[in-house]
């Protein structure tokens, strides 16, 4: 090997080095903020949190060190995202049956309408809840629950679409094939490719219920704010996002711990939803 | 065949037709709401006025949107540039050179980073960046700087984005067939420079996709950025000045929406703006990428 | 059989035979006339003109690509389902026309049996495999069911072996025992004729065998039409053989016939395994 040879070899693995390094800085700094911003909220947060937190409704002056808990928040977010992914799932189910069953392969029908829900996933959750709030108006609803629910819809479809089209579209043909060969119609086919698909269905509800639980943006003018446990969709319904951030805004050093422990409750639900999510599909992919 | 059959077939069919005509339609349903709802502000303002002009006074009925656009761009800016070298270098790194079970562990912190609620990051970075940058890093720049600031809700936007693209990245490069890389080393290249000329080159498209939706959710991130921006309605000069991204004007504004004449109609204008600066960068990234997706394909 | 060696009949030009095995006696059959399809610009299926004897196994053979699974969609219309495929010409089954536009496709899919080259069980328990046919087309009373889903079970030599565990997933089975599942899956819906497009291509020796002998048995009341990639197989259990190329049929006739005496060059070469 000639010296051009050999310098060139070094300049090479002196840049690997480098970037080596550089790599494995950059995976330490990552690592290293995950621990400081969760250190941070567990830090503020574990002493102020107990059953009470879970379990009691905010009392009278809650928000200026009294007593009480955010159950409020927790069964107003769980009866939102409930409803909204019945809402979302009524859409993306069916419709992603539909483009990659019923519809012909290279269907432009199909491009068209994935591209339509790629822009969708992209919009960010404040023009949802713009929008939503202005939807409200028109059809005469006041900030409530349902207002909550159809904003959080609009924002988690696109990602439940995404998600539940992706393992759709991984499906091999036999299935459908062997269903129709059968003399089925093609709705006795969807329902049973539906079971087949199932895990990965389960999937993408969890990361679209993840992504619509913690949202503020939507939720602030459409849901409105209580506290209170809503009794019916008409009711303004108080949510996780926007009771930290309520809470957080007192001047009281209490409450603002508070908060943080509502964050550790926010963050534990989120948790588990991901954590089930990658089982789920660990599982499917077993198989 | 029994009619009952044949009907549920035919119900089942039109259902989804009318889903999908609708979904399509979404969109333009969005839009056009938003736009009519801003209407009563540009009927009495022109748009050209409305864009450039960088004076807020919604008392006096001034509604100069520059300020809020530019703060938007400047923050997503930062934040791109802060975040893509850092995922991009250990997106790489897990790919290609980490072992098993440091992927196995790393990912979980992913998705812990990503479960986290914005609040959280908006919480923290009051707590932890603001005062960094008003303590440690401004003095060195500038004379005066609050901490909230440009630099501040960039830096959390930073932060925000990383798990998103890093998890996206690892699946633009898993998705890579080993055949390729193996046929490179084969050939006498190092890893490094397998990954650099073979890996990143192919994986550019993905690389692209993931950058767009990383901006896409930096240009729409609400509440961390509400906390830790300043919320000043005026142009940043430097990254060290207070700004006022577009969401955080919709979002703090909300509750005086009703009281001022044009206001909500103003609101509904920056909710607009928003809306068609991501369709339109969603829109053209989207073509752009097929367009690129295609050149690739072999 | 007498009548069966008066099928030999060539009559058209280029020495293609037309409808060789239209002079055996048939009463339920699928008669092929002037059958084009194209699929986007391709002819795939070239004026194809075919009698299929019933009661007896008949065997499509020819080189990869010639259009033999092409062939056998077009009988219960699968074709159907993908808009880049023009078909014209009639298929008679039952001396009926079944892409005339008052058949029902259902009707036509009862009709025929699939069996398809890759086991594709339902994502549901063994049981409800077997009677998912008979209850999509009505029957909804238990007994019968039951009595439907052993009795195939039992046909297909599968009772035995999973008699204890009909209401657990038809997924746990193994390939050769998945396939004979969508045998008597197929066979629930008491179809007239069954259609077997490479069915043992992914099949072990021994479940290869158990299908195969499945196959004879069932011709006794069905006809079988069964795609084949190899000849040996078309040897052993065929009565009929119809070997295509290129989307035309290049010869057809009785099994010995053909492999011992065949008559245009492009068979015996195709036989003598000079292509494949």
């Amino acid at each position: 090997m000639n010296s051009t040879g050999s310098r060139q070899m070094k300049l090479r693995k002196n840049e690997e080095r480098l970037f080596k390094v550089l790599m494995i800085g950059s995976s330490v700094l990552i690592m290293g903020l995950l621990l400081y911003i969760v250190g941070t909220i567990l830090y503020r947060g574990l002493p102020s949190l107990n059953l009470d937190m879970i379990t009691k409704l905010p009392g009278g002056g809650f928000y200026l060190g009294k007593e009480g808990g955010i159950a409020n928040a927790i069964i107003g977010s769980l009866y939102l995202i409930a409803g909204s992914l019945a809402l979302s799932m009524l859409i993306s189910i069916p419709l992603v049956i539909f483009i990659n069953f019923y519809l012909p392969r290279n269907s432009a029908l199909t491009g068209l309408i994935r591209f339509s829900f790629d822009i969708l996933f992209g919009i960010p959750s404040i023009v949802y809840g713009a929008f939503g709030f202005a939807l409200m108006v028109f059809l005469g609803l006041k900030a409530s629950l349902l207002g909550g629910i159809i904003a959080v819809a609009l924002l988690i479809m696109p990602i439940m679409m995404r998600s539940f089209d992706e393992v759709a579209r991984l499906l091999p043909g036999d299935l459908s094939e062997a269903l129709l060969a059968l003399g089925s119609t093609k709705y006795e086919m969807s329902k049973v490719i539906l079971k087949k698909l199932m895990p990965g269905m389960m999937t993408s509800v969890l990361l679209a219920t993840g992504r619509g639980i913690g949202d503020a943006a939507t939720v602030l003018f459409t849901a409105g704010y209580t506290d209170n446990i809503p009794a019916s969709l008409g009711q303004p319904a108080a949510t996780l996002p926007l009771s930290i951030f309520f809470q957080l805004g007192s001047p009281v050093e209490e409450v603002q711990n508070r908060a943080y422990a509502s964050a550790i409750i926010l963050t534990v639900i989120i948790l588990i939803i991901s954590l089930s999510a990658r089982w789920i599909s660990s599982r499917y992919s077993k198989k | 065949m029994k009619y009952r059959r044949v009907l549920k077939d035919r119900l089942a069919r039109y259902y989804m037709l009318g889903i999908a005509v609708l979904s399509l339609l979404l969109i333009l349903i969005i839009g056009l709401s938003l736009l009519f709802k801003a209407l009563p502000i540009m009927k009495e303002h022109s748009l050209g006025s409305l864009l450039s002009s960088s004076s807020w006074k919604p008392f006096k009925g001034e509604f100069g949107f520059l300020p809020f656009i530019l703060s938007t761009l400047y923050v997503s800016l930062i934040a791109i540039i802060l975040a893509l070298p850092a995922a991009m270098l250990t997106s790489i790194y897990l790919n290609s050179y980490a072992s098993d079970r440091l992927r196995r562990f790393f990912e979980p912190v992913i998705d812990l980073l990503s479960g986290i609620p914005p609040v959280i990051y908006g919480v923290w970075g009051t707590l932890t960046v603001v005062p960094l940058i008003s303590e440690k890093i401004a003095p060195h720049f500038v004379e005066f700087s609050a901490g909230y600031s440009v630099l501040a809700g960039g830096l959390v936007l930073a932060i925000m984005i990383l798990p998103l693209l890093i998890s996206i990245l690892l699946e633009v490069f898993r998705s890579m067939p080993e055949e390729i890389s193996d046929a490179s080393l084969s050939l006498g290249a190092t890893k490094w420079q397998t990954v650099k000329k073979v890996m990143l080159r192919r994986s550019i498209p993905g690389i692209i996709a993931a950058i767009v939706l990383a901006i896409s959710r930096a240009f729409g991130e609400t509440i961390a950025v509400l906390m830790v921006c300043g919320n000043i309605p005026i142009v940043p000069k430097s990254i060290f000045e207070a700004c006022y991204p577009l969401p955080a004007l919709i979002a703090n504004n909300y509750g005086e929406m009703l009281s001022m004449p044009g206001y909500e109609s103003a609101l509904m204008l920056g909710a607009l703006l928003l809306f068609l600066i991501i369709v339109l960068f969603n829109g053209v990234s989207r073509i752009t990428l097929n367009r690129i997706e295609r050149r690739f394909q072999l | 059989m007498n009548s069966e060696s008066a099928a030999r009949q060539i009559t058209t030009v280029e020495g293609i035979a037309s409808d060789p095995l239209r002079k055996v006696v048939q009463s339920h059959t699928i008669k092929i006339e002037n059958l084009d399809v194209y699929i986007e610009e391709n002819h795939v299926l070239k004026n194809i003109d075919l009698t299929i004897p019933e009661k007896s196994i008949t065997c499509i053979i020819g080189p990869s690509g010639c259009g033999k699974s092409t062939l056998l969609k077009t009988l219960n219309r699968m074709h159907d389902e993908n808009p880049e495929v023009r078909i014209s010409g009639v298929v008679k089954v039952d001396d009926e026309n079944i892409y005339d536009n008052k058949v029902n496709v259902i009707e036509v899919r009862k009709k025929m049996g699939l069996l398809a080259q890759r086991p594709c069980p339902l994502p549901m328990s063994i049981f409800d495999n077997v009677a998912y046919g008979p209850r999509i087309h009505g029957v909804r009373k238990r007994k019968v069911l039951n009595q439907t889903v052993i009795q195939y079970l039992q046909y297909v030599g599968l009772w035995d072996e999973v008699k204890g565990r009909v209401r657990k997933s038809a997924s746990r089975l193994s390939i050769g025992q998945q396939q004979r599942l969508c045998l008597a899956r197929g066979l629930a819906i008491e179809p007239e004729y069954i259609l077997g497009d490479e069915a043992t291509s992914a099949l072990d020796p021994i479940s290869t065998k158990k299908i195969e002998e499945l196959f004879i048995e069932l011709k006794e009341k069905y006809t079988v039409i069964l795609v084949t990639h190899t000849l040996r197989q078309a040897k052993r259990i065929a009565d009929y053989i119809v070997f295509m190329y290129l989307g035309k049929i290049i010869e057809a006739g009785p099994t010995e016939e053909i492999f011992n005496n065949p008559k245009m060059q492009l068979t015996r070469d195709y036989l003598s395994g000079s292509f494949s």
